[in-house]
């Protein structure tokens, strides 16, 4: 079939695919080549060591890095908070508008993918203020930072979760659980919420990643998280800062590689 | 009336922590730090040093979005009749979202790593090559430093977005093509290019728009000065001494408002024409 698109002129020859394909790799697999080799210099005089990585297992390491530590904890923290706005305040929202106000489905697209036109470092002009008084009001812990990460994963989340929504005939089966006499919550806990768990996995997963690498909200509202951490860090250890960034980026690409999965899952299942 | 009450949570949220934010934004530039109105700052954006600003802002972003656009397009060209769910797809759609999206202060390490001062690849051109990257002083932690770093973001994110208009190609307008005795060429130049062109250039304004409100990278990669918008506003909003200088990251960021909507509504008008194709 390959071979017949090849003559069809629609698709690349297997030479033309691998030549663009192994280029292109080679070139972006250069800076994560050139980080993973950081972390193993010796010194400035060259030759390599395992030292920077070792280290970060000896005992005074947790002394050494503690505010690093103490960020992450942050960055997970806020991850959990943040997901559980999603599925809290935005998931709701989604399934009842679905159900209930097919007219307010437009707006509600809207509104969750206005963050993408005012960008991080705009909306904190914003946020400056607006947490000035949410100190006041929650504290100054650092969940509360949540709040805004919660505004930047909406997009993403909002994408997620509304494929989901739009393959599964949502009003069907609850309009079907509701005439077999179904409250609405068992409606939401029994049915609605199994059929749509690869949409919610796929919006949890992708609010931790977001959140993860989320450095601008932080960084000019003086809190630490993950990133501002290692930014930090990476004046004084640069060798730490990378070895955690690559630890980061690992821990990305593998939940976007089940996101990945779990959507490819689906369309196998859809197609048969 | 009962079951409106249920989008109140989510609507309180949203005006909480967008809707007010934004519009926070966009007007504190009008005003002066006790509070009266001026034109002051908003006239403050047409100041030659931040004019520069903007314009260095808009050429990066052109070049990355232009330069993203066109690899971001081959390599979706070369990933054309591969199986969506094959292992190829699947590791390639991960990579670019984690380095569209979540690259950042992580993007900086690397390309210090790798062509800063002590880099691998300076190092190694220097070496075995003998040329100095750096021979005219060092552009890394300057505007031109930020064009490797965003490329390679840019890339991947055109990889995604532009992907699926690439896969919304009908086979039949191939085979169409070749029954009337064209060739690649014609099916490429008469079929193709046209089809694809409004989410091309749809995509290149996405990129052009995500260039341009991309701050971590900048913001770890150059620590002192502001170069580029995002930068500026970072300095308007930690500057300590300078009282006031928040109304005047306000009208920066009015001013960042106004490019990415006009952006942006382009970028959905273009969405629209490709939409017709693609069902």
């Amino acid at each position: 079939m390959t071979s017949n698109e090849t003559r069809l002129g629609s698709e690349p020859s297997k030479v033309v695919r691998w030549i663009i394909l192994g280029i292109v790799g080679l070139v972006f697999a250069i800076p994560i080549i050139a980080m993973i080799q950081f972390t193993l210099r010796a010194g400035i005089h060259g030759g390599l060591t395992l030292d920077h990585w070792t280290g970060l297992f000896a005992p005074e390491a947790a002394v050494t890095y503690r505010s690093l530590f103490t960020s992450i904890s942050n960055s997970v923290v806020l991850a959990i908070v943040t997901v559980a706005i999603i599925l809290v305040l935005v998931l709701p929202t989604m399934i009842l508008v679905h159900l209930q106000f097919p007219r307010l489905r437009r707006v509600l697209e809207f509104i969750c993918i206005i963050p993408i036109t005012v960008p991080a470092v705009v909306l904190v002009v914003g946020l400056a203020p607006v947490y000035a008084i949410v100190v006041q009001v929650l504290g100054g812990s650092i969940w509360t930072l949540a709040f805004a990460y919660g505004i930047t994963v909406l997009p993403y989340a909002y994408r997620a979760i509304q494929a989901n929504l739009d393959s599964v005939d949502v009003v069907t089966l609850s309009e079907a659980a509701r005439s077999l006499g179904a409250s609405w919550l068992n409606v939401m806990w029994r049915v609605l919420l199994p059929n749509l768990r690869r949409g919610i996995l796929a919006a949890s997963f992708i609010a931790v990643a977001v959140v993860l690498g989320e450095f601008t909200i932080a960084s000019l509202l003086n809190r630490s998280n993950l990133q501002v951490a290692l930014l930090q860090i990476s004046q004084s250890d640069p060798y730490v800062a990378t070895i955690f960034a690559l630890l980061a980026l690992a821990l990305v690409f593998v939940l976007l590689l089940l996101i990945g999965r779990l959507s490819s899952s689906r369309r196998n299942r859809s197609a048969s | 009336m009962g079951k409106l009450l249920g989008l109140t949570p989510f609507a309180l949220y949203v005006v909480l922590f967008l809707g007010i934010p934004t519009a926070l934004a966009v007007v504190t530039g009008f005003f002066t730090a006790d509070g009266s109105f001026t034109w002051a700052n908003v006239a403050g954006i047409f100041a030659p040093n931040i004019l520069g600003t903007f314009a260095s802002s808009f050429w990066v972003s052109a070049v990355t979005a232009v330069v993203g656009a066109i690899v971001g397009a081959l390599v979706c060209y070369a990933m054309l009749g591969t199986r969506a769910e094959g292992a190829l797809r699947t590791i390639v759609d991960s990579a670019s979202s984690v380095l569209a999206q979540f690259g950042g202060v992580m993007l900086a390490f690397a390309f210090i790593a790798t062509i800063g001062i002590q880099g691998l690849v300076t190092v190694w051109l220097k070496d075995t090559l003998h040329i100095d990257i750096f021979a005219n002083g060092v552009w890394l932690y300057q505007v031109p430093g930020l064009l490797l770093p965003y490329i390679y973001f840019q890339v991947p994110l055109m990889v995604i977005t532009f992907m699926p208009a690439l896969e919304g190609l009908k086979k039949q307008w191939a085979e169409a093509n070749a029954t009337l005795g064209g060739t690649r060429w014609t099916y490429w130049t008469r079929i193709a290019a046209p089809v694809l062109a409004p989410s091309f250039f749809g995509s290149l304004l996405l990129l052009f728009a995500n260039a341009f409100s991309s701050y971590a990278t900048a913001a770890a990669l150059i620590s002192q000065g502001a170069q580029i918008v995002p930068l500026q506003i970072r300095g308007a909003l930690v500057s300590e001494t300078v009282l006031g200088r928040e109304n005047m990251a306000g009208a920066l960021a009015l001013g960042m408002i106004v490019v990415m909507v006009i952006v942006m509504w382009g970028y959905s008008v273009l969405q629209s024409r490709t939409a017709r194709w693609q069902r």
